[in-house]
């Protein structure tokens, strides 16, 4: 759907003649349907990198290709066209504030070409799917960030585009209303079957709503992969600090090293069905161990339940290396707290 | 000497000088328009990293609205004497002072454009342009449209200068308020007469700025 090679973009800098690097060799594909999604610090180049897909950002080499049309082989008109297959929401908003939310909808329509009666049909239509069929009139300095969000994603919808680009969308909203527009983008991917480019530097919007993932750092993506399998095993230090956010784990290390002595602290991972089993409990139970839980958190990720414990097992060596195999063949990942433990 | 002296002997003059101002504001402004909106317009796209991006043009026209803004209107007035017959036939009367009018106001018009503008977001130019939507359309259905109380504001502040320079417009014989009250007034020293217009220009210079701080707040919509 989605299918970025080796992109590249630099951006000439204002003070030396050094050219500023954004991006170097990002490759990755996005598959129809699915709600891919990029995470990293600010300054990662995500927002580049998601500029570069409609060409908003030209990249320097590298190629960007959506339904199979290379987009850096069109010309301004082709790409005019092209563009109108794919949406694009901000952080910002971006609506017109001399307009009211019917006409911030049927604006663009009109511009882009699609005839009058059609355009009435759509607005109504997008403004009811995002649930602002009473607020046609409104201006837009009447509305909740929220709302201008969804009245964003309504303008976007409008053109029924394959794609929509999320630039940090829900960046700019308190938690509860973010979790309001992730689930309208939830529902707009399953019943419209559009598919989702969404950067974040939020975790929070990765397991809410995204398949895939990818972690940006310094213009590269450093991993990528099923949200379950990178959270559940980050290989890059800059994955495993974002996992780590949502499982904070302040055990001092002092602590950790006097209960070492008496048996090992390990992490466990719990995926899918294996998060709701009592496995730690029935460990204690059938071996000879005492467990004793340092940290722990379970979250839901769009499909499975994602969990993570840090535990001391207490007893003899040969009890507990029962009990992780034990612990192992129940599906639950163990991994042993490395000397030094530190939570970063 | 009472109002009513005071209106049966001076009002049919002021009346229609009041008028030729009118005239040469109204007429003259139509034409900075027409001239100064493209020209805000080609300042604000052809800088740099825009979507006209033209460093030539931006920093010709850069230089020629910084040198006529640099001429004080009296003396562009007589510099552009020989122009202004060649254009219009005669360089006396209404007729003869709007095109000096026209080419004093339109570079002022055009820089008041270009502040206008560049205060559109970024965002929403941006927006519209990944919508796939045409930069002639983004210019004037979100660039112009979003900033249409700056430039109402704008107009006002020209309008405004459009007058004071008409106060200049008795030197080539086009009559107007400015003129009454520097022949009546200080020639012939009848001083009733300068106040009276001083009277009638700060009504019309307060009506001009209410209605347009009106209509600046009618266009931003919140």
């Amino acid at each position: 759907m989605i299918e970025l090679k080796n992109i590249h973009k630099t951006f000439p800098s204002k003070k030396n003649g050094e050219p500023i690097t954004a991006l170097s060799d990002v490759s990755l594909t996005v598959q129809k349907g699915e709600i891919f999604g990029v995470i990293g610090y600010s300054g990662a180049g995500k927002s580049t990198l998601v500029r570069c897909v409609n060409h908003l950002e030209v990249p320097t080499s590298g190629e960007v290709s959506i339904n199979g049309n290379v987009l850096n082989d069109m010309t301004t008109e082709q790409l005019r066209q092209a563009r109108q297959n794919i949406g694009m929401i901000f952080q910002g908003f971006n609506l017109l504030k001399t307009a009211n939310v019917y006409d911030n909808i049927a604006i663009p329509l009109k511009l882009t070409g699609v005839e009058k009666s059609e355009i009435k049909k759509r607005v109504d239509k997008y403004l009811d799917i995002v649930g602002l069929k009473d607020k046609k009139d409104v201006f837009p300095n009447q509305l909740s960030g929220g709302q201008k969000q969804r009245v964003a994603i309504a303008r976007a919808l409008s053109h029924e585009p394959d794609v929509l680009l999320s630039d940090e969308a829900t960046s700019a909203l308190d938690p509860d209303t973010t979790d309001s527009i992730l689930n309208l983008l939830l529902k707009i991917n399953a019943e419209l079957g559009i598919t989702i480019l969404l950067i974040t530097h939020e975790m929070h919007v990765i397991q809410k709503i995204c398949d895939r993932v990818a972690v940006m750092e310094n213009g590269e993506v450093i991993e990528q992969g099923n949200v379950i399998d990178v959270y559940s095993a980050p290989k890059h230090q800059t994955t495993r600090r974002f996992v780590n956010s949502i499982f904070p784990s302040d055990v001092p290390k002092a602590f950790i090293e006097q209960l070492e002595s008496e048996g090992p602290i390990i992490d466990l991972t719990f995926v899918g069905t294996s998060a709701d089993q009592p496995a730690l409990s029935t460990v204690s139970k059938r071996f000879n161990v005492d467990t004793n839980i340092l940290s722990g958190n379970i979250v839901q990720l769009k499909e499975h339940p994602f969990g993570k414990l840090t535990a001391h097992i207490k007893g003899p060596k040969e009890e507990t290396d029962k009990a992780l195999a034990y612990l192992e063949e129940q599906g639950v990942q163990v991994s042993e707290v490395e000397q030094g433990y530190d939570s970063n | 000497m009472t109002v009513t002296e005071l209106f049966d002997r001076w009002g049919g003059l002021i009346v229609d000088a009041t008028i030729e101002t009118f005239q040469m504001v109204s007429i003259s402004l139509i034409f900075a328009i027409i001239i100064g909106l493209p020209l805000g317009i080609l300042l604000v796209t052809t800088r740099p990293n825009k979507s006209f991006e033209n460093k030539y043009i931006y920093r010709t026209l850069n230089a020629i609205i910084n040198i006529i803004r640099s001429i004080p209107f009296i003396i562009l007035l007589f510099t552009l004497l020989p122009f202004t017959r060649m254009i219009v036939g005669t360089s006396m009367g209404v007729r003869g002072v709007i095109v000096p009018l026209v080419i004093f106001t339109a570079p002022f018009i055009a820089r008041l454009m270009e502040s206008a503008l560049l205060e559109v977001d970024k965002g929403v130019l941006e927006a519209y342009e990944a919508m796939g939507i045409k930069t002639k359309d983004i210019i004037w259905h979100v660039m112009v449209r979003e900033a249409k109380p700056s430039i109402i504001l704008g107009i006002t502040i020209a309008v405004i200068a459009l007058i004071g320079a008409t106060a200049m417009a008795g030197l080539v014989g086009a009559g107007g308020l400015g003129d009454v009250a520097y022949r009546f007034g200080h020639l012939r020293y009848e001083p009733e007469v300068m106040y009276f217009t001083i009277i009638i220009l700060v009504v019309i210079i307060q009506l001009i700025q209410t209605i347009g701080n009106r209509l600046a707040e009618r266009a931003k919509k919140d």
